[in-house]
């Protein structure tokens, strides 16, 4: 049986994502399919899957992502699907612990990665939010005061960079001790 | 080859490919040498095979047929340079270690 869950997460907050997904394997219902802020779950055992998330470097049908994703299948990861570049895997709990990283390196790269991307999407939000005011103040067009929320998306990814920040720099401190 | 440590996965990586492996071969072989300790995640182990190619210490095996599908890697003679002086740096820390701490038997 399929259960449907329709839910809205940050991609700042992919590890708290990742942490709901794997309790709802724990609890017997393992994600299968994914959509925009929609997740599909199957009945399966309490705790068979182990499910993980990882934010591509190109898009899912880029030949690139088809040759990892394929990789990916020879270690026993099963590619549920995409959102733009956001992907979801799952592995059989029986094989072990599932990360898609197990470094600091590559855990910081991937941060990194995100960062950029929440980055973009301010910075667009910005230019248009800043645009739409001008011409607000121009030609006092309603329409324009729009740009009200793209300013307002701004300051949303401002505050989920922040937070990637921290993330980053907890694993950078570390890094000066621990390899 | 005075350069920084390698990091553990690819130490263990390059050691594992002295015999031409695949993906999931490094995975298990890195595992079964550190006695369980060092997990290789998929991820992490393919930006490290492609960072590796890249540098030229490793190379990818052409295919012999067998349906052999899945991509075989192995060490080039740079790469076993470099592991090599890795292994003399780790003899070093263990050797003053073992001098220092005198637990040399």
């Amino acid at each position: 049986m399929r259960k449907t869950v329709h839910k809205l997460i940050w991609g700042w907050d992919f590890d708290k994502e990742e942490a709901w997904l794997n309790e709802m394997a724990a609890k017997g219902l393992s994600l299968i399919a994914v959509g925009l802020f929609r997740y599909d779950f199957e009945e399966t055992e309490p705790g068979e899957y182990q499910v993980a998330m990882e934010l591509l470097e190109h898009g899912p049908n880029h030949p690139e992502s088809q040759q990892y994703f394929k990789f990916l299948e020879e270690t026993g990861v099963e590619h549920l699907g995409s959102v733009y570049r956001w992907a979801y895997y799952r592995r059989k709990t029986a094989d072990g612990p599932f990360e898609v990283f197990s470094d600091k390196e590559s855990r910081m790269k991937h941060l990194i990665r995100i960062l950029w991307l929440v980055a973009l999407i301010a910075g667009v939000n910005f230019y248009a939010g800043a645009y739409n005011l001008w011409i607000f103040y121009l030609w006092r067009n309603p329409i324009s005061l729009l740009g009200l929320i793209n300013l307002a998306l701004c300051a949303l990814c401002c505050w989920g960079i922040w937070k990637l920040w921290k993330k980053i720099k907890r694993l950078k401190d570390d890094g000066e001790i621990y390899e | 080859m005075a350069e920084a440590a390698l990091t553990e996965a690819v130490y263990y990586i390059l050691l594992s490919l002295t015999e031409p492996m695949h993906g999931y071969g490094i995975m298990q072989n890195a595992e079964a040498l550190s006695g369980g300790r060092v997990r290789l995640a998929a991820g992490t182990l393919y930006g490290a095979l492609s960072t590796l190619v890249t540098k030229g210490w490793i190379e990818s095996v052409p295919d012999g047929g067998e349906g052999g599908r899945q991509k075989k890697y192995r060490i080039t003679p740079s790469g076993r340079e470099v592991l090599r002086g890795e292994f003399a740096r780790l003899r070093e820390l263990y050797e003053n270690g073992a001098r220092i701490l005198g637990e040399n038997k």
